[in-house]
């Protein structure tokens, strides 16, 4: 019974939850035996139960079907860490509105998802509570930073997760899990008690097994809230996807993002393009386009996103909460100790290059000037826009790789985000569906379009989706 | 390049404490990262002004009614240093211990 | 308004313009904003209260809380720019002002940096370089030690405060002296003070003050190495610190050295001026623009908004005092930069009907003398309708100017009108022409017919000791003034 419930899709499950089919505890309990048995240390922290306060989940959206929340979510009451020492036992008296949000549409809080410490990695071999598995193979990395909500989903320990994106978070780990996972426009959802990285592109999003749960899930994450300044009122409502084609659609291959030179790796090359194929045959017209400034996006990205951190994470100090070293020392000393005890080493790596990139007599060298790159990106994008409808890329240039394989060389770790960050830079919506193996690995297909185009974005991926057949399951047995 | 005190100097103004060995290893690294980098310098961005929202709107006001704080309980529940009604810190200033 | 006029005390500025130095003094203002609620929180701001009972999780910093800005905070500091007659900025950005510091809770202060809130303007005649927005840091206090055997001294962190509005005034430098100083920051504050946005008091901190101090040669248009002087907190001490500062630095010039970049403290109990940051120790605050906050635009409707609250200026009112009312410059300036004098007056003047405006002014700062310089007169046992009443005694010469203070006394002390009391106490004026007055002016001649011969000989200073024979005699009933001029009608030489 348990083995065929979590079968179901979430969008499955609180139908017949709905239905009056299927006891939401039931479902719950499932679903919490098998995260609190986690084997891929995709969890940091799994409910007991759900919380009291959530409505009647018959009667609710999302229908009392649990969902799994990145550690960087605060969640009042339940700890609340980022994946980092500093903040270990953190438990904040307060929740995020996204966690919020899910929970009076009916979605309790099933657990706290291992993640990159402060969301800073492509691997989740940043936390500092263990790297997370990918359930495809142990060995391997499940991506990041998003990598436990993106393992959970994939492994079947929830039936839906949510994660962060700033560079490519949420979209790379479901690429390497092979799942779905979906990066809003930048201010659809509110980023009130997400644990910021960096501010200008952070932003909350689904992981889910299909194109309609990320819907089902966005559609009750989304929308403006008034303590999240940067957040906006999303223009229209989100709807459930239905297309079975792709006619008028017209899709662009930006040749800077596809291409070997990229690094892309030839296996996924091959799965993106029997995916062009097929959406060829749905009645896509597809062209090559260019960003001729996407190549520049990862430095501009490794510039903006450490120097906001270096900012951002100048709050933990060891004077309010979460750790402390040598109280007893002069203030100095504190301060310092307890920030070098508490990060890791990629966090403090980017805490440093982002404080240099600030620093005086170097910010229009670096920060400036990486500001203005993105403001080429953006323009690139936009010109794109006018011709295309929306753009395709692969998610990552690489399948899932072995654990330590590129914790050496932090380049070959940044170089994970290349084909996420420009639409980050820009802010703009991108969604990875599984578009198939790679020597057995999955293999991530990323759709994008301009800000706001979320509802044309699910069509089309629903579309495609369909036209893969992909079926995840082998990953959850 | 960034040479040893200038990583020394960065580390001081974000308040981490490096040992030696992390300093070689930072002051690496970081150079290794920013050659890569830098080769945005190449670029001609002369007259592309810099993007630091990508929304293009202002800045929503909030009107001037006080909510509900926090009970000075929960405020202090994590504090390392709880002192009185307060959080105990070294005083700035104060010689080295 | 505030021309530089010579020093009355502190020799040094004397034998400074000798010397041909002159001291150049900008100041940096931080204002507290009146609002309910803090700049980026619903958090109430009260003060005096117990210990971090006013705080949420954008005040504290707690990761994952986000600012969102105060609209009446912006209004105020636009107020403040249209009071200046600044540029107040359609479009402006916060930036984050990046330091460690146990008040500051994100480690950064979110303020205004190279696009501010406005620009430009001057008050009196000071030019204003830039009024910006910010937010103010929590309260630090030290303990003491004691009981500790190992380790350092201990300080306590207050949130209660974090996040009050501040406003930066920054001038440009156009002070000379320590005295302009003082009395620019004096029509800063009535200003402040009459457009409600702030309680502008210095001893509880809602108003502070910096100052950049360098000296040059006088005529020089360069300006010499300034240093930066740290929160004075009166006007006192303000005064006082200029003044060590300027000495320290003209001593420093002469020996023939030059002045170091550096922030000092003043302290008043020692006046010894010592550093805080060297040139080398500056902070590196890397400021750069909040991601948190979109650029703050100011549209009409807010502008309007703005544009009407401001209420007539100390300034404009100064000049209405001199102008229309007759006032002299100084007590106009007196009146109307502390507002409540200058409301005081006003009422005095509706309710009087005879007595000029300028006569009704004088009783003023003989009131404040008697209640204290700190009371507002509205509040004390002077009814403006019974201060009106006492010019109108003594204008109708039913009241000597020395009795009528002594009826003010008594009023300040119990109240009443000013006629029952003089009855009641005796005052009221001898009428100078039923023959007593005349008949008192004989005997002070009589008794002294020295002084009666030298003031027919037209030596005037002789007159004195006969006028204070009546004035005594009389309990300083009579009217000095009348009692001269019957001296004198008596030993006219005919
Ligand atoms: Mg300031
Ligand atoms: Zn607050």
């Amino acid at each position: 019974m348990t083995a065929a419930l979590v079968q179901l899709t979430a969008a499955q499950a609180g139908a017949r939850v709905r239905a009056r089919e299927l006891d939401p505890r039931e479902l719950f309990e499932a679903y919490r035996q098998r995260a609190a048995t986690d084997e891929l240390n995709a969890f940091t922290w799994v409910a007991e139960a759900p919380a009291a306060a959530g409505p009647s989940p018959a009667d609710a959206p999302l229908g009392g079907v649990p969902v799994a929340v990145k550690d960087l979510f605060c969640t009042e009451g339940v700890p609340s860490q980022a994946g980092s020492r500093i903040l270990e036992g953190y438990r904040p008296p307060y929740s995020a509105t996204v966690v919020e949000r899910l929970t009076r549409a009916g979605a309790p809080l099933l657990g706290k998802t291992n993640q990159d410490e402060f969301a800073m990695g492509s691997s989740t071999e940043n936390s500092g509570f263990g790297p997370a598995r990918n359930p495809w193979d142990r060995a391997r990395v499940p991506g990041g930073s998003s990598g436990g909500s993106a393992a959970a989903v994939a492994a079947g320990l929830a039936p839906w997760a949510i994660g962060t994106d700033t560079g490519g978070s949420i979209r790379q780990p479901a690429a390497l899990c092979g799942v779905v996972g979906f990066k809003p426009t930048y201010g659809a959802c509110s980023r009130y008690g997400m644990i910021a990285f960096a501010s200008s592109l952070d932003q909350a999003g689904p992981l889910t097994r299909d194109v309609t749960d990320a819907a089902l899930l966005f559609g009750q994450m989304v929308g403006r809230d008034p303590r999240d300044s940067t957040s906006l009122k999303f223009p229209e409502p989100v709807r459930l996807p239905h297309a079975d084609s792709l006619r008028g659609f017209r899709l662009g291959i930006p040749e800077e993002l596809t291409g070997t030179e990229g690094g892309v790796e030839p296996g996924v090359r091959d799965a993106f393009d029997r995916s062009l194929e097929l959406a060829e045959k749905l009645g896509a017209a597809i062209e090559p386009c260019r960003l001729p400034h996407a190549p520049h996006a990862l430095s501009a990205y490794y510039l903006i996103a450490p120097a906001e951190a270096s900012a951002n994470l100048a709050r933990f100090d060891g004077v309010r909460y979460g750790l402390r070293v040598d109280g007893e020392a002069d203030l100095l000393t504190m301060y310092s100790r307890t920030r070098a005890a508490g990060f890791g080493l990629e966090v403090k790596r980017r805490i440093m290059l982002g404080t240099y990139a600030l620093s005086s007599g170097y910010y229009e060298a670096y920060y400036g000037t990486a500001q203005k790159v993105r403001t080429r990106i953006a323009q690139d994008l936009h010109a794109v826009f006018e011709r295309f409808d929306l753009i395709a890329t692969p998610t990552s240039p690489w399948t899932a790789f072995e654990l330590g394989a590129k914790l050496g060389d932090p380049l070959q770790m940044y170089l994970n985000d290349f084909c996420t960050v420009p639409m980050s830079l820009a802010g703009i919506p991108a969604i990875s569906i599984p578009c198939g193996l790679s020597d057995g690995l999955p293999v991530g297909f990323q759709l994008a379009g301009p800000a706001f185009s979320e509802n044309r974005l699910f069509e089309a991926a629903f579309a495609l989706e369909r036209a893969i057949g992909y079926d995840g399951s082998p990953a959850r047995g | 390049m960034l040479d040893r005190d200038q990583v020394l100097h960065v580390a001081r103004l974000a308040r981490l404490e490096l040992s030696g060995e992390e300093l070689e290893r930072m002051a690496s690294e970081l150079s290794h990262v920013l050659d890569h980098i830098e080769k945005i310098s190449e670029l001609d961005l002369s007259d592309v002004p810099p993007t630091s929202h990508v929304v293009d709107a202002a800045t929503p006001l909030r009107r001037d009614e006080p909510e509900p704080c926090l009970p000075r309980e929960v405020v202090l529940a994590g504090a390392p240093e709880p002192v009185g009604d307060g959080f105990g810190v070294p005083s700035p200033g104060a010689a080295p211990a | 308004m505030t021309e530089a006029r010579p020093v009355v005390e502190g020799a040094n500025h004397t034998v400074a313009a000798a010397d041909g130095y002159e001291p150049v003094i900008g100041l940096e203002i931080h204002v507290q904003l009146s609002t309910r609620t803090k700049m980026f929180c619903g958090c109430e701001i009260r003060f005096g209260e117990r210990p971090n009972t006013h705080t949420c999780p954008v005040c504290l910093g707690l990761p994952g809380a986000l600012p969102v800005v105060n609209e009446r905070a912006v209004i105020f500091a636009a107020m403040i720019g249209l009071a200046f007659g600044s540029d107040v900025a359609r479009r402006s950005l916060f930036h984050r002002k990046n330091y460690f510091y146990p008040d500051s809770p994100k480690g950064y202060q979110i303020s205004q940096y190279d696009e501010p809130l406005c620009r430009g303007g001057r008050l009196g005649d000071v030019r204003i370089h830039r009024v910006h927005l910010e937010e103010d840091a929590a309260k630090l206090e030290h303990i003491s030690a004691s009981g500790r055997i190992h380790g350092s001294e201990r300080s306590v962190v207050d949130f209660n405060r974090c996040g009050t509005p501040l406003v930066e005034i920054v001038t440009e430098p156009d002070l000379r002296t320590p005295e302009q100083a003082r009395e620019w920051l004096t029509l800063l504050r009535a200003t402040l003070r009459a457009l409600g946005v702030s309680d502008v008091d210095m001893s509880q901190g809602s108003l502070r003050v910096d100052a950049n101090v360098s000296v040059r040669r006088a005529g020089s248009r360069e300006l010499g190495t300034k240093t930066e002087l740290k929160n004075m907190n009166s006007f006192r001490f303000l005064e006082r610190g200029l003044r060590a500062e300027i000495d320290r630095q003209l001593g420093v010039v002469r020996a023939g050295l030059t002045v170091e970049q550096e922030t000092l403290h003043f302290d008043p109990a020692s006046g010894r001026l010592t550093t805080l940051r060297s040139k080398e120790e500056a902070h590196d605050y890397r400021y750069f623009p909040e991601p948190d906050l979109m650029p703050l635009e100011v549209g009409d409707e807010l502008l309007q908004a703005a544009r009407s609250a401001i209420p007539e200026l100390p300034a404009q009112r100064a000049a209405r005092f001199e102008h229309d009312l007759g006032l002299s410059a100084g007590r106009a300036r007196e009146l109307a930069f502390r507002g409540e004098l200058g409301d005081y007056f006003e009422r005095v003047v509706a309710a009087a009907d005879a007595a000029p405006a300028p006569e009704l002014a004088n009783w003023i700062p003989l009131l404040v003398e008697r209640i204290g310089s700190d009371t507002d007169p509205a509040g004390s046992r002077v009814a403006p309708e019974g201060l009106a009443a006492l010019a109108a005694m003594v204008s109708r010469r039913e009241l000597s100017r020395d009795a009528a203070r002594t009826v003010l006394s008594r009023m300040v002390e119990i109240g009443g009108d000013p006629s029952s009391l003089a009855e009641r106490e005796g005052l009221l004026a001898l009428p100078g022409g039923d023959g007593q007055l005349a008949e008192l002016v004989e005997r002070a001649i009589a008794q002294d017919p020295g002084a009666a011969e030298q003031v027919r000989a037209n030596n005037m200073k002789a007159i004195g000791p006969l006028v204070g024979y009546v004035m005594r005699e009389t309990k300083g009933r009579a009217d000095g003034g009348e009692v001269r001029r019957l001296i004198l009608e008596r030993l006219a030489p005919h």
